[in-house]
């Protein structure tokens, strides 16, 4: 076996081993080469596609939910404002002893062991660096004990946001809530697609929720290095986003607030408006609804009274509450017989408390009859009958087409997802919808605004506003948007001057202004029998009346019936507070003030409040009374501000 | 013979140092000192354990490396099967002390530092084999009764580390074997043969793998398999070294090693570390270092006089290239993840004592390149 160095054998051998090195060395260079390769590929021609994965591993961005603008009134009172919201959150990898935590935190913030147990539960579900909500909306005191005692609360955060406040619930109707977004927000509004954050709050009603994809903001980012577990190391940007843009709207918190009480426990609604610029200065429905509740959710047993509540309180009555107009509509079957020609002012139908047609009896409500009435006659009383005769003349068709010139029918503001827009019937709509022929008797109970008419508040006071300024249409608008409709100085410089022609601002400025009449003289046939009506003795409003020009208002009441009265109930002239609150009439009073040089116009409702007279009446002379007074105020800002349109 | 063997066999302190072969020598120095910049960078740009220890180990092996080549290359051949005989043993303590960590037995714990055997037994049984095959005449090499103490030898620690489990490192184990007995002149189709019946047992051996390693060889087939579990660490590799591009992200700038989406960024995915934070350039650079390390053992192979010598060089030096290799296709994607270190770069005491140990045998077979072993 032992071989001497240098033998045969062994330099053969030694040969064998450096044929068979040099073949290996060849594979390692081949696969040398191979690797070189393989870097070239990885780092140069596919360094682009791995930097940019090597990014979307590293960052991470956090969306910040954006502050919401704010919304005023006309005299720039927040209606809609943010407060500071102070919140404590937990960062359960901060903290050493969880539950020896919860204890301290128990006893400094009075939470309850339910709670407790659920944040546990969420810690025990999410990452340990994800920080827990403990208490979503916490006062200041607090809150400065929390900070107060932050030194032995390990992984404890005071957190200070911002959130949506109300200062009262006066206008919750018309401003809306805030909530939270919601998946079906996310699927069915295209404007918050990339702008969602968690937990955002969104409007869900109003005008929070008509100008929200304005008033909402820009959402922020921040950017974050994150590591492979997810946890921030380091901020990289931040983008603090947009607050939302702020509104100011039409309304006057002032009177909000005090029609509000004035409605306070009824199931009414009443509606303010500028005659000549169509602003909306107030828009109550009651009975209201906390605002601030919604926002931080909800309490359920809240949300079940809410919306148990007979008297439906989430209901914007001024907007989407439908109601017969009932003799309020008296206004324009006269006005629009007067402009079709149909009668004369002074021609007379004599009242017996009742007609037949084909054997239907229509009754006036008053049972003994008006006697000889003739149109002013017939709409200071609300004669029934007056009103049956001129419709039956007149006709549901053209009668409907009047009415709708003045806004009945049709949505008033733009845009507004609660708003209904009412039914003006005639007798293509009928047959259209109902699939019927019309019938005569019901052009008489349209005469009366019954049966299939239905409108809002908001299109009664629009009608009136319309009649109130000499027949000129109007936009109504609650949000100002700096234009300045100038009816109002074409009507005073018609009024002073009557036979000269406009100056040329006015012309231009008005060229799309709409009288809605052919004669003006018809429209102020009608105004003053509304006057008559409020403030002649025999007048349906006359009780309610101002002696003092300056607030002197002209009016029209209406009741619209929910139940037909039975034959046997007219013979007892059974009373409607006798009968069951459900079934009593709709009490409405439409009216403008000053009657001199009408500014306002007003729509009352009250539900199954009975007669206009008694239960509407009252209110509106109230409320005329306060925006009267506010009137002088509102002016200066008026004369203010914005560009003729 | 040229030289008298008496004046080979005792040569002075100043003819071994001036031996040297100082080409590998600085390229061993400019790895170590490039490895323990990768190191800080691991440890997030501070100096902290694990550069302070890797930069320890460092020096003291690379000491051992100089004593290990002052050391006559005849001592390494007469002591070659003891030394594999105490790295057998070893293996066999670790069977039963051995300390436990991610469900593998690999470590022995000697109180100054935890030892690897399976790393040392890369090298003793690459040096058993070449005194073997020094030894045994060049008629015998393909007699069947020649091949069974080479078989026994190389199935035994491999079996042994296998079972750990440990399978990257048996399989490098056996590649070093393997290797040496090639190039000593056993036949091409024994290899075959044994190849043949590997791929025959490969389903019983399957049947033994355990769950996480046939998830990994699966995984390496297709890392979207499962990208958050497995194919992780593929995936995670790849981006990081593309990600570094031409010139790198920078020393300490590389995000994902920084930001923890590397995993084992210490010691297996060392150079993907280094490929992010300095691109090509700097994954070409330490790929040439290597090459060159290569190329000077196979080259001290070659002027080496004994068949020991040689065997051993040209061994140990297609052994570190497998290293290399395998580590580098491992965390380039073209292998499936098996844990092995690279050499010299990756932490780790066993391996760089291993390492460490095998140059200096190279070295010393540079110094005594004329003395016959025996």
């Amino acid at each position: 076996m032992m071989l001497s160095p240098g033998s045969g054998n062994t330099i053969i051998k030694s040969k064998l081993i450096s044929r068979r090195m040099f073949l290996i060395t060849a594979a390692q260079a081949v696969v040398m080469f191979g690797l070189v390769g393989r870097l070239i590929s990885l780092q140069i021609n596919q360094a682009t596609k791995y930097k940019s994965l090597s990014d979307k591993n590293r960052f991470r961005e956090w969306k910040l939910a954006p502050e919401r603008g704010v919304i005023k009134d006309f005299f720039d009172k927040e209606l809609a404002s943010n407060e500071p919201l102070y919140q404590v959150h937990l960062v359960p990898e901060n903290t050493k002893d969880l539950n020896n935590l919860f204890v301290r935190l128990k006893a400094i913030l009075n939470i309850s062991e339910t709670k407790v147990s659920y944040l546990k539960r969420i810690i025990s579900k999410q990452k340990p660096w994800e920080p827990v909500i403990i208490s979503e909306n916490l006062n200041w005191s607090d809150f400065s004990r929390i900070n107060l005692f932050l030194h032995e609360l390990e992984g404890v955060e005071p957190i200070v946001s911002v959130a949506r406040t109300y200062p009262d619930n006066s206008s919750a109707h018309i401003l809306g809530y805030v909530s939270q977004i919601s998946k079906k927000d996310l699927q069915t509004k295209e404007y918050l697609k990339d702008q969602s954050v968690p937990g955002m709050a969104i409007g869900k009603t109003g005008l929070e929720r008509k100008l929200d994809e304005k008033i909402i903001g820009k959402v922020g980012y921040q950017r974050y290095e994150v590591n492979a577990f997810g946890k921030r190391i380091r901020e990289i940007k931040i983008d603090t986003g947009q607050v939302g843009q702020s509104f100011k709207t039409t309304l006057d918190y002032e009177v909000q607030k005090y029609t509000n009480e004035l409605l306070k426990d009824k199931a009414a609604a009443v509606c303010v408006m500028d005659v000549y610029n169509g602003d909306v200065v107030s828009l109550v429905s009651s009975p209201t609804f906390e605002p601030n509740a919604f926002v931080h959710g909800l309490d359920k047993k809240y949300w079940n009274n809410l919306i148990k509540d007979e008297k439906k309180p989430l209901t914007n009555k001024a907007l989407s509450g439908l109601y017969p107009p009932g003799s309020t509509i008296k206004t324009l079957v006269a006005l629009s017989a007067l402009e079709n020609g149909i009668i004369k002012p002074l021609d007379s139908f004599r009242c017996k408390g009742k007609i037949e047609l084909y054997g239907e009896k229509f009754h006036c409500w008053e049972k003994e009859g008006h006697g000889i009435v003739n149109l002013r006659k017939g709409i200071q009383r609300s004669c029934d009958v007056y009103f049956y005769e001129v419709a039956r003349k007149l006709g549901v068709d053209r009668l409907s087409e009047t009415a709708k010139r003045f806004g009945l029918g049709k949505k008033v503001l733009n845009n507004f997802a609660e708003e209904r827009s009412g039914v003006v019937p005639n007798t293509k709509w009928k047959k259209k919808f109902i699939g019927q022929n019309w019938y005569l008797g019901e052009t008489l109970h349209s005469g009366i605004g019954q049966g299939y008419f239905q409108s809002t508040p908001i299109q009664l006071c629009l009608m009136t506003a319309q009649i109130a300024n000499g027949g000129f249409e109007i936009k109504p608008r609650i949000i100002t948007d700096g234009r300045n409709n100038n009816l109002r100085d074409y009507l005073k410089f018609k009024n002073e001057n009557p036979n000269q022609p406009l100056p040329t601002d006015l012309l231009v400025a008005n060229f799309d202004l709409k009288p809605l009449f052919k004669n003006q003289e018809h429209i102020n046939l009608i105004k003053d029998a509304m006057f008559s009506s409020s403030n002649e003795p025999g007048g349906t409003s006359y009780r309610h009346r101002f002696e003092n020009p300056k607030y002197t208002f002209a009016g029209k009441t209406g009741s619209s019936q929910i139940k037909r009265f039975t034959e046997a109930q007219r013979e007892a002239e059974v009373k409607q507070k006798d009968i069951e609150y459900k079934d009593r009439d709709h009490a409405l009073f439409v009216a403008f003030a000053p009657y001199k040089n009408p500014q306002y116009a007003i729509s009352v409702l009250v539900e199954h409040g009975g007669s206009g007279g008694k239960a509407a009446a009252p209110i509106a002379r109230k409320v005329i009374k306060k925006v009267l007074e506010r009137h002088k105020l509102r002016e200066r800002i008026n004369q203010l501000t914005g560009e003729p349109v | 013979m040229l030289q008298p063997r008496s004046i080979q066999s005792s040569l002075s302190l100043r003819d071994k140092i001036f031996s040297i072969d100082y080409i590998l020598v600085i390229s061993i120095l400019i790895l170590g000192i490039t490895s323990m910049f990768a190191m800080y960078s691991t440890d997030g740009g501070e100096f902290k354990y694990h550069t302070k220890s890797h930069i320890l180990r460092f020096f003291v092996f690379f000491g051992m490396f100089f004593v290990v080549s002052f050391i006559g290359i005849r001592f390494w051949h007469n002591t070659s099967y003891l030394i594999y005989l105490g790295i057998f043993i070893l293996l066999l303590a670790v069977k039963y002390f051995g300390l436990t960590s991610s469900g593998s037995k690999r470590w022995l714990d000697l109180y100054f530092m935890n030892l690897q055997p399976s790393e040392l037994m890369k090298i003793s049984l690459i040096l058993f084999l070449a005194k073997y095959y020094h030894r045994i005449s060049i008629e015998n090499i393909n007699s069947f009764r020649h091949l069974i103490l080479p078989i026994t030898v190389l199935t035994g620690p491999v079996i042994l580390v296998a079972t750990q489990p440990d399978l990257g490192t048996s399989i490098l184990i056996a590649a070093g074997g393997i290797t040496v007995a090639w190039l000593a002149g056993v036949r091409a189709k024994f290899f075959i043969y044994s190849g043949v019946a590997m791929l025959a047992l490969l389903p019983v051996a399957i049947s033994f793998l355990k769950p996480y390693q046939k998830s990994r060889i699966l995984t390496f087939l297709n890392p979207e398999r499962d990208p958050l579990g497995a194919g992780y660490q593929i995936i995670q590799s790849k981006i990081a070294i593309g990600s570094g591009g031409l010139f790198g992200k920078g020393f300490l700038n590389g995000s994902q090693s920084y930001l923890d989406y590397l995993p084992e960024k210490h010691t297996d995915f060392i150079y993907t570390l280094f490929s992010e934070e300095f691109g090509f350039f700097g994954s070409f650079f330490i790929l040439l270092l290597y090459a060159l390390i290569i190329y000077r053992i196979v080259r001290i192979g070659n002027i080496t006089r004994s068949n020991f010598g040689k065997l051993y060089c040209y061994g140990f030096g297609t052994a570190f290239f497998i290293y290399v290799v395998v580590n580098m296709m491992m965390v380039l994607g073209l292998l499936p993840i098996v844990g092995s270190p690279l050499p010299i770069m990756s932490y780790g005491g066993s391996s760089m004592m291993a390492i460490m140990f095998g140059l200096g045998i190279v070295m010393s077979c540079k110094i005594y390149r004329d003395v016959p072993v025996n």
